[in-house]
Parts: structure tokens; sequence; C-alpha cells
């Protein structure tokens, strides 16, 4: 979701097969520099390889150019890194949140398994419990929030989502992005 | 000794069969006894014949000149462009071998868009020259084939600001302020050492850049023996009209 010149992306920490829970910790928010956070739901396999993947990519493009990537530019590289397996496709939905250019532009993309971008002004949903989520971001969502109101509102989101859906829960992280810094907070959720 | 020769390459060629026409494995530069890569030497000696080409980095820009001396009159030299565009923000200039030139262009190009595909952004002035740069380097090491007789001045304005980058035969590439290469480089650049001050405008720089050309120039210079390519913060690389030019030689000449 984005705020004013702060962007967060909030996931639970649930990975389960089915209806059995494997494991409560996992974590699929990732860092990819102080500019813009990566998050991915879907196959666990899938995602654990693509972090690796770009983090592979990342470090190459930091070595190369000297500089470091802008989030929209990580967007079209993500997009691009999904659709050359579009006969035989990673199965996971990316977001990706990030503060783009001088300004400190709120950026947020998703994208399908096989790189179709979206690229929302207000707030972006993805995973099992994914309509009872946009349902209540839609409710909750307004512009130009501050950060710590901005928190607020999409643990509450989060909260509100995860305990509809009962493949998710376990758990939750929430990282607020602003041009200080990210904050992460975990969230204690119903374990059921 | 001749027998085992052409035993050997009779086996390599045998060995080789399955891939069609790469009969050759070994590269045909290799290192004379005091280190030195004659190959590359000699086409630097071919660069060092072809016609003058310069740069100049600005403080807001880049200009980038050539002569573009044509053997006859009957050539159309509206067809002969010898400054051409990587993409939209980049432009590169050549002196040695047209030809290698030309397949170098293609396969910059094509490098370029590969970025682009991938990050939708413009392909940065120094990565560009290093991709090119690793091409000539591929070419010193392969086999069957034979370093490329150009070297280029890519010119291009990126998040870094303004630069020009040298590209040679063997691969080595390095950034100037200001540089000549081809016919008459040590007298240009002699010339351009006295002349560049590091606050330079764009349209001093291009004043400077013709009047260094005119220098060593043989015969009469108009506006469509020499070609002009100009970039500035806008980031759109351009090829000057002869119009244009016409104004920039007139000046020179009051």
């Amino acid at each position: 979701m984005a705020g004013k010149n702060c962007v967060a992306i909030a996931g639970d920490t649930r990975f389960g097969v089915r209806n059995q829970t494997v494991a409560l910790d996992s974590n699929r928010i990732f860092k990819i520099n102080n500019r813009t956070l990566f998050g991915m739901t879907g196959l666990n396999t899938d995602i654990l390889t693509l972090r690796e993947s770009f983090k592979f990519q990342m470090n190459l493009y930091n070595l190369e150019e000297e500089r470091e990537i802008s989030p929209k530019t990580f967007a079209h590289n993500v997009a691009q890194t999904l659709y050359s397996k579009r006969f035989g496709p990673y199965f996971i939905t990316p977001i990706i949140a990030g503060l783009e250019g001088e300004d400190y532009t709120p950026f947020l993309c998703a994208t399908d398994l096989i790189g179709a971008m979206e690229f929302p002004k207000s707030f972006v949903v993805a995973g099992t419990g994914e309509e009872s989520l946009m349902g209540v971001c839609e409710t909750f969502y307004k512009e130009n929030m501050e950060p710590d109101e901005l928190f607020e509102v999409v643990s509450q989101c989060l909260l509100a989502a995860v305990d509809r859906d009962a493949l998710s829960g376990w758990g939750s992280v929430v990282h607020v992005l602003t041009k200080d810094g990210i904050t992460t907070k975990r969230l204690r959720t119903r374990k059921d | 000794m001749l027998n085992e020769f052409s035993n050997n390459t009779i086996s390599l060629f045998l060995q080789k069969k399955k891939k069609k026409g790469s009969f050759f494995n070994f590269s045909l530069t290799t290192f004379s006894p005091n280190g030195k890569l004659l190959q590359i030497e000699h086409a630097l000696k071919a660069v060092e014949s072809g016609a003058t080409s310069l740069g100049i980095k600005a403080s807001n820009g880049v200009v980038i000149v050539t002569e573009k001396k044509l053997p006859t009159t009957l050539i159309d030299e509206n067809s002969v462009k010898k400054i051409q565009k990587l993409n939209d923000g980049i432009g590169v200039i050549y002196s040695g071998l047209g030809p290698d030139y030309r397949v170098l262009i293609s396969k910059a190009r094509k490098k370029s868009q590969q970025y682009f595909k991938q990050y939708n952004e413009i392909i940065p002035v120094n990565i560009i020259s290093r991709k090119v740069a690793g091409i000539m380097q591929e070419f010193t090491q392969s086999g069957g084939v034979r370093p490329f007789g150009v070297s280029l001045l890519v010119a291009g304005y990126d998040h870094n600001g303004p630069q020009l980058f040298q590209v040679d035969p063997s691969g080595s590439f390095w950034a100037w302020k200001a540089t000549a290469i081809g016919k008459n480089s040590s007298n240009s650049k002699k010339f351009l050492e006295k002349r560049y001050k590091p606050d330079m405008e764009i349209e001093d720089a291009i004043n400077t850049a013709i009047l260094t050309l005119k220098e060593g120039f043989e015969g009469e210079m108009d506006e469509f023996n020499i070609e002009v390519g100009v970039i500035t913060n806008d980031k759109k690389f351009r090829i000057l009209e002869p119009e244009e030019v016409k104004d920039y030689i007139s000046e020179l000449n009051l």
C-alpha cells in the first residue's frame, strides 16, 4: 500500500502444504536495496529460487553499473525474468514496492506469474486471501497517509483478511519503507 | 616434420568435422616473443590511416565530428552516414575500416536493445562501451577471426552526465575529456590540449571541434565533407543537418 512518500508491504508467515502447516516463520518479503522491497506469494520453492536468482542479478547489477537499481527498473526486470519462462512458469505472484526518484514517489507494481505488470497507485494484493484483502483494503485505504497511519491501516487490513482465510495466518510481518529507512514489525495473529 | 604437421592438421580437421566451417580451433592473434600481439598492433595501424574523427566532452554535452572524405565526387554523399546512433541517447563515430564498423554497430545496437528489454532503461554509456569492448576482445582470442580494424568514439549522456569513450581493436576502452583518432590524431590532440577547458559549454565545444578538424583538413572544408553529432542534457543524440554545419563553419571563417 502507498502513502505519502512512503510504502508498506505486509504478509503472513505461514508456510503450509494444503491443510498442514509446515513452518510459522517463512519470510516472503525481501529487501532489494534501501529503496525497494519485493514480496512473493505462491509456490515456496519458486519463491526461494527466485529470491536467490534476483539476489544474483542485483549483485551483478550493483557491481557493473556502480549504482542501486530503481524500483521501476527492478519491476521490469522481474517481469522480463518471469516471461522468459512463459511456457514453464514460476508459480508466484510478485509484488514490488518502493520509492522512486529524488522525490521518493511511492511506486507499486504487481505482476502475474508470467510477467503482466500493473502499476496501481493505491494498493495491491496477492495470495490465497487476496479476495478478502481486496475488500478490506478498498474500505480502509485513503490517500496521502503518513507512515504511522499507513502502518495501522496495512496491519488492520492484513489481520482482518487473514482471519477470513484458512490458509493464511500464524504470524505476520509489516515493513514500512520511508526515505529514512525500513521499519519492520511483527504482529500476532490468530494461530489457527 | 612436415608430415607430422599435416597429420595433425588432418586429424584436427576430422575431429572438428561436426561443426561446419569451424576447422580453425587456433587463434590467429598469437603472442610474439616480446609479448606483443602483432595483429592488434597492425589493426591499430589500420585505424591510424583512417579518416580523422574527434570528440569533445563539454560540461553540458558531448560533440563528435569526423571528416567524410569521399574518393570521388560521383559518390552520393547523402548515402554515406559515418556517425551512427546506437539508441536515442548514444552516438558513435569511428576511424578505420568502414565495413568492420558497420558490423560492430549492428552488434552494439542489439546489445543495447537487449538491455532495454531487460530493464526498460536506456543502457548507460560506460556499460555499452564495456560490452562493445568485450566483443572486440573476443575477436582477438577466437579461432579463425581477425581483430576489428576500427577504433570507436562513443558519446552519450546518462545519469553520470556527458561521457565520451574510446574503444580500441584490442578491446581496451577508456573515457576521454577530448580526443582525436585516425590520420591527424597526434596533431589534433596537441591542439585540443591547448584549447580544452573543463567548464566548456557545448556550443564552444562544437566550434572547437570543427576548428580542430579544420587544422588537419586537406583541401576546402564544407558542410558536405564533415559530419557533426551532438548530445546535450536532453539526452537525445542528434546528427546535425548540413545547413547547421554550414553555419558553424561560416562562423569560424569570419
